[in-house]
C-alpha cells in the first residue's frame, strides 16, 4: 500500500501547488471540461489555493446543466402522458423546464420514476407490457454506451413499448466553440477522464495543434487535478500544445474500443442546442434510421417542440467564463438549489450549485469557532 | 464463479468498497475477470483499471465517502459472461 500513505498525505496536494505556483511565471487560465472536476475544484477550494497561478473556468461539461430546455419540455409533456412511465437519472427531475420540472410532473400524478442505469428502464419496459417506458438519454461520452446498449438490447428482445428521448452531447465539438469564441480566454484545458475512457484522446490531438493548446486528459481526485494543472502549466510555460494523459490508471489512446463500436452503431453526429449556450454545429449524437422505432420524439410526435432560453438565467456566461457564479445578480437569492433559475443551480456538478454549497459550507464553519 | 450466457450480454457482481451490485460488462468482457478493477458508469464497466492505481484510488475514495456517485471505481468479484470469457 505504498500508495495509500502518500495519497492521504495532505504534504502531496502541498507539493503539488508549489510545484505549480513555482513553474507559473505568470497566470494562467485553464478550463476543466467536466462537472465532476468542478465539483472537487470548488470543494477542496484548490481554485483558492492557486488564485494568481492558475485561474479555473468551469466547462460545460455537467450534462445536467447543457441539457437545452426544449429537451426539457419534451420530457414533460411525454410524463403527463397516462400511458407513459417516463424513466431518468434522479438529478435532471428538478431541472426546470419552460413551465415546471419532472417532479412536480410527479406531484400532479405523472409516472416518473428514477432509475440507476438505462437498463433498469428497459426491464421496466419488460415488466409493464400495456404501458410505454420513455428513459431520458441525457449525458456525455461516458453514458452513451450505456444508452446505446439499452436501445440495442430493446431492438434484439423485442421490446416495443421502450423508448428513448435523446439529448446526448460530445466534448470535443464544446471545446471547438469555446476556442472559437472572439473573447475566449482559456489557455489549457482539463480532458474529463471518464469521457476519454472510452472514447480514449484521438480526437482531441487536431484541436491542440490546430488551437496551440494544450490539454491533459485529467481523473477526478484532488491529486489528480492538481497534477493535471500542473502538466497544463509546464506545457504553457515550455510553449508546447499536446494532449498528455494524467488518467493513466483508467485511460488508453484508443479508449474502450467495444463501447466506441456500440455508441457508433446506435447513434449518429447531430447538430444540439446547448443550454446556456446555444446550437453548436455536430456536437450531438442521435438515434440512427435503423433504431427510428425506439425514439420517443418520433413515436410521440414531439420533435417539433423548440423554446427558448429565459433571460434571467446567466448560465452561458458561466459556462464559458465570463461570469463566476457568485458574481450573478440572481445567485442566492432569487436562484437556489431549492428554487433554481437555470440548470446549474440543480445538479450538484453544476457550477452554481457547487459555489453555493460551498459558501454555506464555509460560512456554517465560521459561525462554529466560538468568538 | 457464476457465468450466464444471456445472447452475447455479459454481467457480473462489482463491489464497490462493500456495496455490491450487478455490472454489465459487455464492453470489457475480453479483458477482465474475478480480482480485476473497472471504470462502472450508470451500470456499466466502461473501462479496465490498472490495478495498482485502483486500489490507491478506491482506498481514497472510500475515504471520502463518496459511495452515492453513479460513478465509481469497483471490484469484479463475480462475472457472469458467456463462452467462458472471464
Amino acid at each position: 500500500m505504498r500508495f495509500l500513505s502518500e495519497y492521504r498525505d495532505p504534504a502531496i496536494a502541498r507539493t503539488l501547488i508549489d510545484r505549480i505556483r513555482r513553474t507559473a511565471t505568470r497566470p494562467w487560465t485553464l478550463m476543466e471540461v467536466c462537472g465532476g472536476q468542478t465539483h472537487t475544484i470548488v470543494r477542496q477550494g484548490l481554485d483558492e489555493l492557486l488564485e494568481g497561478a492558475v485561474e479555473m473556468i468551469h466547462g460545460p461539461g455537467c450534462p445536467v446543466c447543457v441539457t437545452p430546455l426544449e429537451q426539457i419540455d419534451k420530457a414533460l409533456v411525454l410524463a403527463a402522458r397516462p400511458d407513459v412511465i417516463f424513466t431518468s437519472f434522479g438529478d435532471m427531475l428538478r431541472v426546470p423546464g419552460s413551465d415546471c420540472d419532472l417532479q412536480q410532473v410527479r406531484a400532479r400524478g405523472g409516472q416518473v420514476r428514477v432509475v440507476y442505469s438505462p437498463l433498469d428502464a428497459l426491464e421496466l419496459a419488460r415488466r409493464n407490457p400495456s404501458k410505454e417506458v420513455v428513459f431520458f438519454a441525457v449525458g456525455f461520452e461516458t453514458t452513451a454506451p450505456a444508452n446505446a446498449m439499452a436501445v440495442w438490447r430493446a431492438r434484439e428482445l423485442g421490446v416495443p413499448n421502450f423508448s428513448v428521448l435523446v439529448s446526448h452531447v460530445t466534448v470535443p465539438p464544446a471545446i471547438t466553440a469555446i476556442m472559437e469564441a472572439p473573447d475566449n480566454r482559456v489557455q489549457g484545458f482539463l480532458a474529463a477522464g471518464h469521457v476519454c475512457s472510452v472514447m480514449g484522446w484521438t480526437e482531441y490531438e487536431p484541436i491542440a495543434a490546430r488551437y496551440r493548446v494544450p490539454i491533459v486528459v485529467t481523473g477526478f481526485e484532488p491529486m489528480d487535478i492538481l497534477e493535471g494543472m500542473l502538466m497544463a502549466v509546464e506545457q504553457l510555460e515550455g510553449g508546447r500544445h499536446q494532449v498528455e494523459n494524467q488518467y493513466v490508471r483508467a485511460v488508453r489512446r484508443e479508449g474502450t474500443v467495444p463501447a466506441r463500436q456500440r455508441v457508433e452503431e446506435v447513434f449518429e453526429l447531430a447538430d444540439r442546442k446547448w443550454r446556456g449556450i446555444g446550437e453548436i454545429p455536430m456536437s450531438g449524437l442521435r438515434l440512427r434510421p435503423a433504431f427510428a422505432a425506439w425514439d420517443a420524439e418520433r413515436k410521440f410526435d414531439v420533435g417539433d417542440i423548440v423554446v427558448s432560453e429565459p433571460a434571467a438565467c446567466r448560465a452561458g456566461d458561466v459556462l464559458t467564463g465570463r461570469l463566476k457564479p457568485p458574481d450573478c445578480a440572481a445567485f442566492g437569492t432569487r436562484c437556489t438549489p431549492d428554487h433554481p433559475l437555470g440548470a446549474l443551480m440543480v445538479s450538484a456538478e453544476g457550477a452554481c450549485a457547487a459555489y453555493y454549497h460551498i459558501a454555506r459550507h464555509r460560512s456554517a464553519e465560521r459561525q462554529a469557532v466560538p468568538a | 464463479m457464476e457465468r450466464r450466457d444471456d445472447g452475447g450480454f455479459a454481467t457480473g457482481i462489482v463491489d464497490f468498497g462493500g456495496i455490491r451490485r450487478e455490472v454489465c460488462l459487455a464492453y470489457v468482457a475480453d479483458e477482465v475477470g474475478v480480482g480485476d478493477y473497472v471504470v462502472v458508469h450508470v451500470g456499466f464497466a466502461i473501462s479496465k483499471v490498472d490495478e495498482a492505481e485502483a486500489k490507491r484510488t478506491f482506498e481514497v475514495l472510500r475515504e471520502m465517502s463518496q459511495l452515492d456517485e453513479l460513478q465509481w471505481i469497483g471490484e469484479v468479484v463475480e462475472p457472469r459472461a458467456p463462452g467462458g470469457t472471464a
